[in-house]
């Protein structure tokens, strides 16, 4: 039970105190520390005279090449050095390179019994015919989740440096357009007639890796950033009207954040049944068909959504900075 | 390895060479994208088709599109002299709109 106390009260409590240091809306320093006002920096024209002529003289000494012979060293002593660097670095790596065991030698240290087992048993615990996604999405699909993290949060942090206030002036929507015309051409028929054929094909063949991706090569990924490729291209001729019909940042917030959470979920089901998947209900259907390998559809599905966004937003924000 | 990997693997080298010496940045881009074009059919001589895909997506489509767009914006594509212009017919057109 929590009682009310009167605001005067109140105000005395530690609690109150917390809150208002942590709004920032009270200086604790103030009124108990002692402080001397600032005085405000003073300068004549007679020292900002001098101060000006001495950075010039400085220039010139600094950059006369005839009487300054530290500088001449130096410029020798960077080449010889940003040479000797190179050299040292190509020389490091190529000896690295060479102790590296042959290309595609039997007992190199990487054909072990890790990727034996993957090799042999792989089809028969994931179900899904594509051995490398049966290991990203399923063996190893905690570290897949971390990917998609990685993806979510480069977003985030493209958001933070690029997105551009979009109340600039009075007209500053009229403002952003401007703006973008001058970057972008509109209306450009050779470019609109390609994507008008492209568009169709490349998202088809994106959404078919996504669901192929455990029968054949592809997943996920790859068939994310070929439908934020086609996106791309779509927008790039078509302008904004046309994709904010379909793709605001209301509706890539909200898909990544559904991809996300269904990934989540999923997997820790997963982890929760011991994360072995021996004791796993999900049936694992025939191997070959498309409604098969358990929830390795679904997280493919998941990812792609994710990535095709993420692509987008990337465009979006480099282009202008905003929806 | 087959006469035809070897142009590839030299076309890879010289690629890699070129963008890093290149004067002009929108060569370096073009060069970087070749460079992953030439990378993704090594990818799929190699056995990892996956990996091509996603190259060939990711290395040459969105990541040139994104420098492109950099370097649009940074004024690096045309000369100097054209970006001034632009800047111009840029103000013009804004102080029409305002009035």
């Amino acid at each position: 039970m929590s009682r009310k106390l009167p605001p005067e009260q109140y105000e005395k409590t530690i609690s109150y105190k917390l809150k208002t240091w942590l709004d920032g809306s009270r200086d604790p320093y103030v009124g108990n520390l002692e402080m001397k006002p600032q005085s405000l920096r003073q300068e004549d024209e007679a020292t900002q005279k001098r101060f000006r002529e001495d950075k010039k003289r400085v220039r010139a000494r600094a950059y006369d090449m005839e009487h300054n012979r530290d500088m001449v060293l130096f410029k020798k002593l960077y080449r010889a050095f940003s040479l000797l660097f190179c050299v040292l670095l190509v020389t490091m790596l190529l000896i690295g390179v060479a102790d590296l065991p042959p290309f595609g030698e039997a007992d190199k240290p990487v054909n072990n019994e890790v990727s034996q087992r993957y090799i042999e048993k792989g089809l028969q615990e994931t179900g899904a015919v594509n051995i490398v996604t049966g290991m990203i999405l399923d063996y190893r699909a905690f570290d897949t989740l971390g990917e998609s993290h990685v993806l979510f949060i480069a977003t985030c942090t493209v958001l933070i440096l690029l997105r551009v206030d979009q109340k600039m002036g009075k007209n500053g929507e009229e403002e952003a357009e401007a703006n973008d015309r001058a970057y972008e051409p509109k209306n450009d028929v050779i470019l609109q007639t390609a994507a008008r054929l492209l568009v169709p094909f490349i998202i088809i063949f994106g959404i078919y890796i996504i669901l192929c991706g455990h029968l054949g090569p592809g997943g996920g990924f790859s068939g994310g950033a070929v439908i934020g490729a086609g996106l791309i291209l779509y927008v790039s001729a078509f302008g904004f009207e046309k994709t904010e019909r379909f793709f605001t940042a209301k509706t890539y917030r909200r898909m990544s954040f559904g991809a996300l959470a269904c990934y989540c979920l999923s997997k820790t089901y997963s982890f929760y049944t011991g994360a072995n998947h021996i004791e796993s209900v999900i049936p694992l259907g025939t191997p070959g068909a498309i409604l098969s390998s358990g929830l390795i559809l679904l997280l493919n599905i998941c990812v792609g959504v994710v990535v095709a966004g993420t692509m987008y937003t990337f465009y979006v924000m480099f282009r202008k900075g905003g929806y | 390895m087959t006469v035809f990997t070897c142009i590839l693997f030299l076309f890879l080298i010289v690629c890699a060479v070129a963008a890093s010496l290149s004067k002009s940045l929108l060569n370096t881009v073009l060069i970087f994208m070749s460079y992953s074009l030439v990378m993704s059919i090594i990818w799929v001589i190699l056995e990892a088709p996956d990996l091509a895909i996603t190259e060939a997506a990711v290395g040459a489509g969105v990541t040139t599109v994104l420098f492109v767009l950099t370097l649009k914006k940074i004024h690096a594509i045309m000369g100097a002299q054209a970006a001034e212009k632009e800047a111009e017919g840029e103000l013009e057109y804004r102080r029409r709109r305002n009035s």
